[in-house]
C-alpha cells in the first residue's frame, strides 16, 4: 500500500465507522457489530503501520497535496506509530469489552459512533505534524470524551463532566493564546519547520515563555502536578469500559503532546525547560500516589495510579538521554496495556460483587482464583515486579537516569513505586483475600451462587482480558525487541533533523 | 492599535478567570465564553495587524502588492471561533442538565465525586 493510504487509515477507519454506525442509528444489534469490526481495522492498519515505518522510515502524508510547511502533514514517525499501535489495540479490546458491559440505554443514544470519534481525534493528535491542526484534533477529542463522560446523565457523572469540561476548556484556551503567540514569534506552525526556524531565534527567552505556556495547557490534559485535580474527580463516574478508554488514551496524548514539543519544538533552553520537567515528574508521581494510597474505591484509587504514572512518563523526557526516553516511552506503553486491564478487571469484579467499595470486596480468591490471577499478573506489573512489562520499563528508565547521575528521581522514583506496590497489595488483601461480609455471616458471597456461567457475555468481559495480561507477561518476558524498538524511537526523537528532513525534504 | 488590543485581551483572561471562580456554573460558561473570546483575540493580535489591501495575487504578478495582511490567522481565528461555538453549545446544555439533576447551581454542592465515602 502507498504511504499516503498507510498514514491516513488510522484517522479514516474511525471515521467510517462511526459514519456507519450512525446510518444504523436505530439498530443496537448492528452497531456493535459495526463498532468490533471498526476496531480490529483500526488495530491491523496500525500495526502495517509500524511495520512500514519501521521499513521505510518516518512517513508523510501532505493532505490535499500542499507542501509543507504551507499545508497541512500527518507525520508517522516511530513514537506516532507506537501510539496509534497502542490505540488501536486499546481500541479493539474495549470495543469488545463493550459488549458485555455496556447498558442498552447508553448504547442506543450514540455509544458506538462516539467511541470511535474519540479515537479518531487520538489517532490525529499523535500524527499530526501542524500545532493548530493538533488544537483541531484535541477538540475533536474532548468533545466526544465530553459526551462520553456525561452519557448517562447520572449525577456522579454530571459532576464529574462539569470539572472535566470547564478544566480541558481552559488547557484549550491557553493553547490557542500560544498557538497564536508562536505564531507571531516564527510566523509558522508546522512542527518541523518550527523546529528549524526556532533554533536560530533572536529571542530564545520569549520562545521558552511561549513553551512554558504550552507546558501548562499539554499538562492540563496530561493532568501533571500541580494541575491533576479533574482526573480522580471525573475519571471514575461513567461506566467501566468508558472508564478503561479514556484512562489509557487521554492522558496519554497530553504527555504525547509533551514528549512532541519539548524534543522537537522547544530544545532551545533545555537547562531551564527540562529542569522544571524533572521538578513537576517528581512531584507528580508522589502526589498522585499519595492520593491513591487513601482511597478505597477502586475505580478512584486507579485514577490516582493514573496521575502517579504520569510522573514516570515525564521523566525520560525530563532527562532527555536516549535509554530514559526509551524507558519512558515503554512506561507509556506498558501503563496504557496494564492501567487498562486493572480497569477492565475491576469492572468483572463489580459484576460478579455489584460494588467498587474495597471494604465490601471479599473473597474473591475463594471463588474466583482465574480472575484474581489476572488481577494479580496486572497489578504485580503495575508495581514494577519482575517478570512482568512495568519492571522492564522502570529498570529502562532506572537505569537511563543513573547513567545520567540523576540520582534524587531515582529516588523518587523506587519510592514511589514502593507505595505503588502497597496500594496494589491494598487491593489484593482487602477485595480478593479478606472474607467477605456475608461470608463472615457463612452466607455465600454474592458472584457465587448467581454467577452466570460461561456466558457470551462472560467471554467478551474475559477475551481483552486474557490479551493484556498476556501482553502484559510477554512485554516482560521478551523485552529484547521491545525496548531495542524504543531506543531506536528514542534515538529517533533526540535528533529532530530526522522528522524536519522527512517532512521538509533536503531542502533544509 | 496592538496596545489597545493587549489590554482588552487582558480585561477579558481578567473576566474570565474571576468569573470561572465564582461558585455559580452559570457564570463558569460566561468565563468560558469569555476566555475563548480573548484566545481567539490573542491569536489575531499576535499575528500582527496589517491595515493593507488584502492578500491577492495580482494577475502576472507572484507576490500581492505589500503591505498586505496576513491571511493565515484569520483563517485560524475562523476554525477557533466555530469550535469555540460548538464546545459552548455543549457547555450549555451541560450545564442545564446538571442544573435539573443537582437541583442547584452552586459548584460547592457538587463535590460528591471528589471526597471519600463514608
Amino acid at each position: 500500500m502507498s504511504h499516503d493510504v498507510l498514514v491516513a487509515l488510522p484517522l479514516v477507519i474511525p471515521l467510517a465507522t462511526a459514519v456507519i454506525a450512525m446510518l444504523f442509528y436505530n439498530s443496537r444489534e448492528s452497531q456493535r457489530v459495526i463498532s468490533v469490526i471498526g476496531a480490529t481495522a483500526l488495530f491491523a492498519a496500525s500495526i502495517a503501520l509500524l511495520i512500514a515505518v519501521r521499513e521505510d522510515g518516518v512517513l508523510v502524508s501532505e493532505f490535499g497535496a500542499w507542501a509543507p510547511p504551507f499545508g497541512i502533514n500527518m507525520v508517522a514517525d516511530l513514537l506516532s506509530a507506537i501510539m496509534v499501535l497502542m490505540t488501536g489495540l486499546i481500541a479493539f479490546t474495549v470495543s469488545i469489552y463493550s459488549l458485555a458491559t455496556m447498558d442498552p440505554r447508553r448504547e442506543s443514544f450514540g455509544y458506538y459512533p462516539l467511541f470511535h470519534i474519540l479515537l479518531m481525534g487520538i489517532t490525529g493528535s499523535f500524527m499530526t505534524g501542524d500545532m493548530f491542526n493538533l488544537f483541531v484534533w484535541f477538540e475533536v477529542m474532548l468533545i466526544a470524551s465530553f459526551v462520553l463522560i456525561a452519557l448517562g446523565g447520572e449525577r456522579p457523572q454530571l459532576e464529574g463532566a462539569i470539572k472535566y469540561v470547564a478544566l480541558n476548556l481552559i488547557s484549550s484556551m491557553i493553547l490557542l493564546s500560544a498557538i497564536g503567540l508562536l505564531y507571531g514569534v516564527a510566523g509558522t506552525l508546522n512542527f518541523a519547520d518550527l523546529g528549524m526556524k526556532l533554533q536560530d531565534v533572536d529571542e530564545p527567552w520569549l520562545v521558552t515563555t511561549i513553551g512554558m505556556m504550552f507546558l501548562v495547557s499539554f499538562g492540563i490534559k496530561a493532568a501533571i502536578f500541580p494541575m491533576f485535580f479533574w482526573l480522580p474527580a471525573s475519571y471514575h463516574t461513567p461506566p467501566i469500559a468508558v472508564t478503561a478508554l479514556i484512562a489509557a488514551l487521554l492522558s496519554k496524548v497530553g504527555v504525547y503532546a509533551l514528549i512532541r514539543a519539548f524534543t522537537l519544538v522547544f530544545t532551545q533552553e533545555t537547562s531551564y525547560t527540562h529542569q522544571i520537567l524533572l521538578v513537576v515528574a517528581g512531584a507528580t508521581m508522589v502526589t498522585g500516589v499519595l492520593g491513591a494510597v487513601a482511597q478505597y474505591e477502586v475505580r478512584k484509587l486507579l485514577s490516582f495510579h493514573i496521575i502517579s504514572q504520569i510522573g514516570y512518563m515525564l521523566v525520560g523526557l525530563a532527562i532527555l538521554s536516549p535509554l530514559a526516553l526509551a524507558g519512558s516511552i515503554f512506561y507509556i506503553v506498558h501503563n496504557m496495556v496494564t492501567k487498562t486491564n486493572l480497569f477492565l478487571i475491576s469492572g468483572v469484579s463489580y459484576r460478579l460483587q455489584g460494588t467498587y467499595e474495597l471494604k465490601e470486596l471479599g473473597s474473591l480468591y475463594r471463588y474466583h482464583p482465574y480472575v484474581s490471577t489476572l488481577f494479580f499478573v496486572s497489578a504485580m506489573a503495575l508495581a514494577g515486579m519482575p517478570p512482568f512489562s512495568g519492571f522492564m520499563a522502570k529498570l529502562t528508565l532506572v537505569r537511563g537516569s543513573l547513567e545520567i547521575e540523576h540520582y534524587a528521581i531515582v529516588a523518587v522514583a523506587l519510592f514511589t513505586s514502593l507505595l505503588t506496590l502497597f496500594s496494589m497489595t491494598k487491593i489484593w488483601t482487602e477485595g480478593y483475600w479478606t472474607p467477605s461480609k456475608a461470608e463472615e455471616n457463612d452466607e455465600l458471597p454474592p458472584g457465587v451462587e448467581d454467577f452466570p456461567g460461561w456466558t457470551s457475555n462472560m467471554i467478551a468481559m474475559f477475551v481483552p482480558i486474557l490479551i493484556l495480561a498476556a501482553l502484559s507477561v510477554g512485554m516482560g518476558l521478551l523485552a529484547q525487541p521491545v525496548i531495542s524498538l524504543l531506543i531506536e524511537t528514542a534515538e529517533q526523537l533526540l535528533d529532530p533533523s530526522v522528522y524536519i528532513e522527512a517532512v521538509l525534504g533536503d531542502e533544509s | 492599535m496592538e496596545t489597545l488590543m493587549a489590554v482588552l485581551v487582558g480585561v477579558l483572561f481578567a473576566s474570565g478567570i474571576y468569573l470561572m471562580l465564582r461558585r455559580s456554573i452559570v457564570k463558569l460558561a460566561i468565563g468560558l465564553v469569555l476566555l475563548s473570546q480573548a484566545a481567539n483575540l490573542t491569536l489575531f493580535t499576535a499575528a500582527g495587524l496589517t491595515r493593507g489591501s488584502p492578500p491577492l495575487v495580482p494577475e502576472g504578478g507572484d507576490m500581492p502588492p505589500v503591505p498586505f495582511a496576513d491571511p493565515l490567522p484569520q483563517a485560524l481565528v475562523l476554525t477557533a471561533i466555530v469550535i469555540g461555538f460548538g464546545v459552548l453549545a455543549f457547555t450549555l446544555v451541560l450545564v442545564k442538565r446538571v442544573y435539573q439533576t443537582v437541583g442547584t447551581d452552586d459548584m460547592d454542592e457538587m463535590r460528591s465525586t471528589d471526597g471519600f465515602k463514608d
